[in-house]
């Protein structure tokens, strides 16, 4: 294993660089948001305009992942169990927003829903429907950067599962419904989690695909990240507290993902 | 395992799945291409000719490339010690710590998917930024704070890659070969690099498209000025501010073809690594 030098100071290259490059940083954020101590911090999380972003991100985030867990169960269910033409490009298409950069996803989304210049945007608009610039629009955006998580998951959970088990309730005289209710879903339950922890988590911090296409008003259509953005200059205490929010949101979302990683690996070893 | 046609109710799953999908992707993407070609090949001249969308571009690419590299290198060594340099039992307490140290590794690889990048951009602006307690004033007006930027969103990419490829390694050809007299460095270069590469290779894809397409952590940490630290994102977003449209997918429709370019390159060159290997 190489010279006890050598050993060391690739150990010390390692430790030094995640120090620089990460640990140090995350601690002074801890630092600066209770620089006042946690009552600062708790009166800060009560500003009108602070509660009304997180209602805001928290609203967007449940809606995008409500959707994405139904969108991205049925397609998963569909390219795993069914032929049908065109399965293959929309399996390789699922993938294409996690290369997109959240700036580009706004433009296309405000390109179609633009009420000034948007394809369906404007004729929605003269009907008094307004996508871009108010909630839908950011559920849309959401629900764009998220669209590959939960189908990632599930889809080699269910290739791994096979249909054995489906078929058989099928031939014992199980509806679609029941089959899908008590043997489809207890079998991809994990990875479904899994999927919907990770949407939630990136949901609660998409900022430049939300950015684009929301207005920004403070109190009102700010969300937590735009919000952190608006306030880093002149109220980085805003700022701050609402960073360690979001910074602690994802935290927890990264750990209960490794528990949920653990216990899969630990039921799959029972089941074989 | 068997696949069944479609009957009715998966047929009308299928339909309303589509819609969704389309109204929310295909069409949008469609629209940013027709947009731009709308244009013309001239609008595209115009765009990338221009001298601040050019240096932008330039600036991105080049950071991109950087920091892939040193991804790829630090990444690699990151993935080894948490793999393979495991703490020697009954060592003393440096090895010992050490084991706790690969451990906390372990989970902070991870920080940065967990924050959201406008966060990570506060997050960095306090150790490189006016109030460096290090006196790393790099923020906002150094092109070196867009390197940490990238740096610091696109250090899983490499690591979570190849560690899982070194953990299934067998180190059976490792030991063969030094037992009949390769030194460390060629069995490193000849059995283990060459089963590691298409993993490194693939996180540095996915690394060097994050980099391209980085926006929000540099919202904070960088001054964004014409020329100097203006990246490609923040040029583009200018472009939609101003309801300049036609730029705007001109620029994006070239950014999405970089980053594909990128993702077939590199997908060629693993499939060449594995048919060698």
């Amino acid at each position: 294993m190489g010279s006890a030098l050598g050993r060391w100071s690739r150990r010390l290259l390692v430790v030094g660089y995640l120090f620089l490059l990460v640990l140090w940083p995350s601690w002074y954020v801890v630092k600066n948001t209770f620089a006042g101590g946690v009552g600062a911090f708790l009166d800060v999380l009560q500003m009108p305009e602070v509660t009304s972003a997180l209602t805001v991100t928290a609203q967007v985030a449940l809606l995008a992942v409500l959707i994405n867990v139904v969108f991205g169960v049925g397609v998963s269910l569909l390219l795993v169990r069914f032929r049908f033409p065109g399965r293959r490009v929309l399996s390789a298409l699922i993938d294409l927003p996690l290369s997109v950069s959240p700036v580009v996803v706004g433009l296309a989304l405000m390109l179609v829903y633009s009420p000034v210049y948007g394809w369906f945007g404007r004729p929605l608009s003269s009907a008094g429907i307004q996508i871009v610039f108010a909630t839908p629009g950011m559920v849309l955006a959401t629900c764009f950067v998220t669209l590959p998580l939960v189908v990632r998951e599930v889809v080699p959970v269910l290739e791994e599962l096979g249909d054995d088990q489906e078929q058989a309730a099928r031939s014992l005289g199980a509806d679609g419904w029941q089959t899908f209710w008590r043997i489809t879903v207890p079998g991809i339950r994990w990875a479904l989690i899994y999927g919907l922890v990770l949407s939630l988590a990136r949901a609660l911090g998409e900022f430049g695909a939300v950015k684009v296409v929301s207005s920004r008003i403070a109190g009102q259509s700010m969300t937590a990240t735009t919000l952190v953005e608006a306030r880093s200059q002149f109220a980085p205490r805003e700022a701050y507290a609402l960073s360690f929010l979001l910074a602690f949101a994802g935290v927890v979302c990264l750990i209960i993902v490794a528990l949920l990683r653990a216990q899969a690996d630990r039921s799959n070893g029972e089941n074989t | 395992m068997s696949s069944r046609r479609l009957n009715r109710g998966a047929g009308l799953g299928l339909g309303i799945a589509m819609i969704w999908f389309s109204l929310l992707v295909l069409i949008p993407l469609a629209a940013l291409v027709v947009k731009a070609a709308g244009g013309g090949l001239s609008t595209f001249g115009h765009v990338l000719t221009e001298s601040e969308t050019r240096d932008a571009l330039l600036l991105t690419v080049r950071t991109s490339l950087i920091v892939t590299v040193l991804n790829v290198v630090l990444g690699t060594l990151i993935a080894w010690e948490l793999v393979r340099d495991r703490p020697i039992r009954g060592a003393g307490v440096q090895e010992w710590l050490w084991g706790k140290v690969r451990v906390v590794i372990d989970l902070v690889i991870d920080i940065p998917f967990a924050l959201p990048t406008i966060v990570a951009g506060l997050v960095l602006l306090s150790l490189y930024g006016p109030h460096s307690p290090l006196g790393l004033h790099w923020a906002p007006t150094t092109q070196k704070a867009i390197l940490v930027a990238i740096a610091f969103v696109t250090l899983p990419f490499v690591v979570r890659t190849v560690q899982p490829v070194l953990e299934e390694l067998d180190t059976d050809a490792e030991d063969a070969a030094a037992s009949l007299g390769a030194s460390r460095f060629t069995t490193l270069r000849r059995i283990v690099l060459p089963s590691v590469l298409p993993a490194i290779l693939a996180g540095a894809s996915l690394s060097f498209a994050r980099g391209l397409s980085e926006y929000g952590s540099l919202v904070l940490l960088s001054s964004n000025s014409p020329h100097r630290t203006e990246t490609v994102s923040v040029r583009l977003f200018a472009f939609i501010e101003q309801s300049n449209t036609q730029s705007a997918a001109a620029l994006a429709t070239v950014l999405l073809v970089v980053a594909l370019l990128a993702i077939v390159v590199l997908d060629l060159v693993q499939r060449r690594v594995t048919r060698h290997g």
